[in-house]
């Protein structure tokens, strides 16, 4: 095949027209607009897959939705344990408020991502049988862990009360910079998602990978410790800016640092951008590669 | 819903070439990439499935696809309902596209019935007012009141089948592509599908059957198509092709070929 094959152009369309034109393309975008019109059209489908997923791993009895706060309160109370070991009893009730609420958001990019890897893979029937927007395969997985991140921070509140930590209208800052830190979670989500299609060991270096991520940012220690020589680390990680910011605000109940918000949009639409990109024009080939 | 004065045919597929790329002995990894770095070889398997076909299906008509196993019938098909992108040449399909590809079509087995049923009517793009009008229609079809609360392993073969065609022509398409779905109905559920597919014929729809029950093609079909190792043997009236098929299966019309087995 030559590598000039002819573009693919589609008269209108893909997923819905009454005419389509399918001819060959390798990479490519399919015309942006009509593609985010049913991806939006289709959303229902992602929250269905995402609810249906978390019905199927039994988070839909009593015992499974207490499993899925009471684990990430016992992994936030072992994390505590541990650095106020090695921290010789240094460590207060605000510094529990603090890595509380940066594990919970840091357990919404490890779940999206962890689903998400294999969302595709694993999406093989419907992916052979059903024309629609595969980017809708990792997004339902943001959608899934979105959906378990939610009582979790429920459970953060009491504790936010009971720390004593400041209470005002700073705490909205909360909710831009989970907006950022969702849109950052979707693109890294669609990258692993199709870099599993071409490399299915991604789904194992993974754990590795979001564990050694995790000790590189700032939750399980103040940004404000990380002694010089370590800077680095935080400077090219991408959650270390929104994470920071994040944490501004519930532990200080500040406004976050203007320079931190910056770098983290820059970083969550940077990473979208590309991961989007990235994902949208291949999708067409993930059916003769599954 | 395109006029019936429109002159186009449903569908019209120019030289299409299909190639499947995957590796065959070892699935690809990051670890062997990093491994093999440097030298250039490569595990990626080429499978020419669809090898320069070209045929068009008039609109309000029924195709058939007959061949051996591994053909490319379903590649054929796939490639229709704009799933499968050509490696070369080009398809137009004119109308609205319902699929029903192999068995268990988007069906994911450990959920239930009627689970698979909403998923896979949100990602075809049905909006959920649309889904909650058609689905008591779709388990009247499928007759399976009973089981759609039950996890989709728990259905046999031909209940699977059941609910996948009722879920696809119940869905007013223009374009029926049909895979293999049919031949695990029994009799009874056979002879209704018949009639639902002459019913939606008849509102102008074109179907493209692919089965191993030449029978059912013969009864239904208004031309065939005989593929053969991703080529295009023939194309014309059922009774030449099935003939000539026959005859290359060196079987002859006897009870086994033509009845669904
Ligand atoms: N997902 C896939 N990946 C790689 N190769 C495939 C894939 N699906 C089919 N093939 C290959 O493509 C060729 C055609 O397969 P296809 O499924 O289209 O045959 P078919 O005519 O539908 O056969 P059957 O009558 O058994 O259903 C076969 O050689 C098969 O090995
Ligand atoms: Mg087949």
């Amino acid at each position: 095949m030559s590598t000039e094959a002819p573009q693919r152009h589609r008269l209108e369309d893909e997923f819905t027209s009454e005419h389509h034109v399918y001819e060959p393309h390798k990479v490519g975008l399919p015309p942006i607009g009509s593609y985010v019109r049913e991806l939006w059209r289709r959303r229902e489908f992602a929250v269905e897959l995402a609810r249906t997923n978390l019905r199927s791993q039994h988070f839909n009895t009593v015992f499974g939705q207490l499993w899925l706060v009471i684990n990430p309160i016992l992994l936030a109370g072992v994390y505590f344990v541990l650095v106020d070991i090695l921290r010789s009893g240094s460590r207060g009730d605000e510094f529990f408020a603090h890595l509380m609420a940066g594990l919970f958001a840091y357990y919404f990019v490890q779940q999206s991502l962890q689903q998400g890897v294999r969302s595709v893979v694993s999406g093989g029937r419907l992916i052979l049988n059903t024309a629609f927007p595969r980017a809708l395969l990792p997004i339902s997985a943001v959608v899934a862990a979105f959906m378990r991140f939610v009582p979790t921070f429920l459970i953060y509140i009491p504790v936010h009360l009971i720390t004593g930590l400041p209470i005002g209208p700073e705490l909205l800052w909360l909710i831009p910079i989970m907006l950022i830190l969702v849109v950052f979670t979707s693109g890294m989500t669609m990258l692993v998602a199709a870099g599993q299609v071409y490399f299915r060991d991604i789904k194992n270096f993974l754990p590795y990978a979001t564990r050694i991520w995790l000790y590189a940012t700032p939750i399980l220690y103040y940004a404000r410790e990380v002694p010089d020589r370590y800077d680095w680390m935080l400077s090219v990680n991408p959650l270390a800016p929104i994470i920071t910011s994040w944490s501004a605000v519930i532990d200080k109940g500040s406004t976050p640092p203007l320079d931190d918000m910056l770098l983290a949009c820059a970083w969550a639409l940077g990473v979208f951008v590309v991961a989007a990109v990235f994902f949208v024009s291949r999708e067409r080939e993930f059916a003769v590669r599954l | 819903m395109p006029s019936a004065s429109d002159p186009r045919p449903a569908i019209h597929v120019e030289d299409l070439s299909v190639t499947y790329r995957t590796s065959v002995e070892r699935r690809p990894t990051l670890r062997s990439m990093i491994v093999r770095a440097g030298r250039r070889e490569r595990y990626v398997h080429e499978i020419e499935a669809v090898k320069d076909v070209s045929f068009e299906v008039p609109r309000g008509s029924v195709l058939g696809v007959v061949g051996a196993n591994g053909a490319g019938k379903s590649t054929l098909v796939r490639s229709i309902a704009g799933i499968l992108p050509p490696t070369a040449g080009r398809v137009e399909v004119n109308g609205r596209v319902s699929t029903l590809l192999a068995l268990g079509v988007g069906f994911n087995r450990r959920l239930t019935g009627r689970e698979n049923v909403v998923l896979g009517g949100l990602a075809a793009g049905w909006s959920r007012e649309e889904l909650a009008a058609k689905y008591d229609d779709i388990v009247r079809f499928a007759e399976l009141k009973k089981f759609m609360d039950l996890p989709m392993r728990m259905y046999s073969s031909g209940m699977y089948g059941r609910l996948a065609f009722s879920v696809a022509v119940n869905m007013d398409p223009d374009i029926l592509l049909i895979d293999e779905a049919l031949s695990v109905g029994d009799a009874r559920f056979k002879r209704k599908s018949f009639r639902r597919m002459r019913k939606l014929c008849e509102a102008d729809a074109t179907v493209v059957l692919v089965s191993h029950a030449l029978q059912s093609i013969k009864d239904l079909c208004d031309q065939v198509i005989w593929m053969h190792e991703g080529e295009l043997r023939m194309w014309d009236e059922p009774d030449a092709v099935i003939e000539a098929y026959t005859e290359f299966l060196e079987v002859g019309e006897d009870a086994v070929t033509m009845e669904d087995v």
